[in-house]
């Protein structure tokens, strides 16, 4: 895989898809196996809650390049309802789903860096980084 | 195209023995924690040994209904005992914030037979 690759989120085997493209990338780059499952559970978390809220989506997978440094970078993107309160989604044990409330507190703590943007009626996007060390 | 597999269920005297051979999706998970309670109502068994030695992702969704096989497990009269959970498993496990303190586990399927036997005594 280089540069870019794109998982269309429908149904839960997409999920499964996503989180075998990401184990695979993440290999490619030399990540070990504690950061291989890292960045696999993460895609799984992001790809489940588009599943799951927003109807649909994708999920983007770069291998990318800056100075010194290479990394992962997963987008995940959809057109759904959005999230109304970011903060509260982000506290551990919220949910709307009786889930366990791990999925987005969880991510972040995962991986090195974490960016979310979310508006109601027109989706969220959540990209996050792991960088190889 | 996929479809959702059985994942087959053994039974050992009192025990039921499960070892998950591939990649969990959530078809899969969910009608196993179905068959899984069929099975314990059907056989009457004291103890189940859920073996993950070839699971190399458990997300948030996989860990609640393993989770909740346990519970409702327990509620039936049998204790669950999962092994093998690999150790980048459980270290992703820790830092989504999923804590099994309450889970019985061990090292291999002959050690999670060892354990049910003691917990039995
Ligand atoms: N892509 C999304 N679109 C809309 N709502 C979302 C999305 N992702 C997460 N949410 C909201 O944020 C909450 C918390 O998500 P998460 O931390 O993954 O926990 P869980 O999925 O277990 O509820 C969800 O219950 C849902 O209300
Ligand atoms: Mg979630």
């Amino acid at each position: 895989m280089d540069g870019q690759s794109c998982v269309m989120i429908m149904n839960e085997w997409d999920i499964v898809a996503a989180r075998q493209l990401g184990r695979h990338a993440a290999k490619e780059l030399g990540f070990g196996a504690v950061d291989q499952a890292r960045i696999t559970t993460a895609i799984s978390e992001l790809a489940r809650n588009i599943y799951h809220y927003a109807n649909g989506g994708k999920i983007y997978i770069d291998k990318i390049e800056e100075k010194e440094k290479k990394g992962i970078k997963i987008t995940a993107s959809d057109h759904g309802p959005g999230i109304p309160d970011i903060r509260k989604a982000m506290e551990d044990g919220f949910t709307t789903s009786g889930g366990l409330g791990a999925g987005l507190p969880g991510v972040k703590r995962l991986m090195d860096e974490f960016y979310i943007d979310s508006k109601t009626g027109e989706g969220t996007v959540v990209q996050v980084v792991k960088w190889l060390r | 195209m996929m479809k959702t597999s059985k994942i087959p269920i053994l039974k050992l005297y009192n025990n039921l023995l499960i070892s998950i051979q591939w990649e969990l999706d959530d078809k899969t998970a969910m009608q196993f924690q179905e068959d899984l309670l069929k099975k314990i109502h059907e056989t009457g068994a004291t103890g189940v040994v859920i073996d993950l030695t070839s699971v190399d992702v458990i997300d948030s969704f996989i860990a609640k209904i393993l989770g909740d096989c346990v519970n409702m497990s327990k509620l039936m009269g049998a204790t669950v005992v999962l092994t093998g959970i690999q150790p980048a498993v459980a270290i992703t496990l820790i830092e989504l914030g999923i804590e099994l303190e309450d889970i019985h586990t061990a090292l291999d399927l002959e050690k999670g037979l060892e354990l049910l036997k003691e917990l039995e005594d």
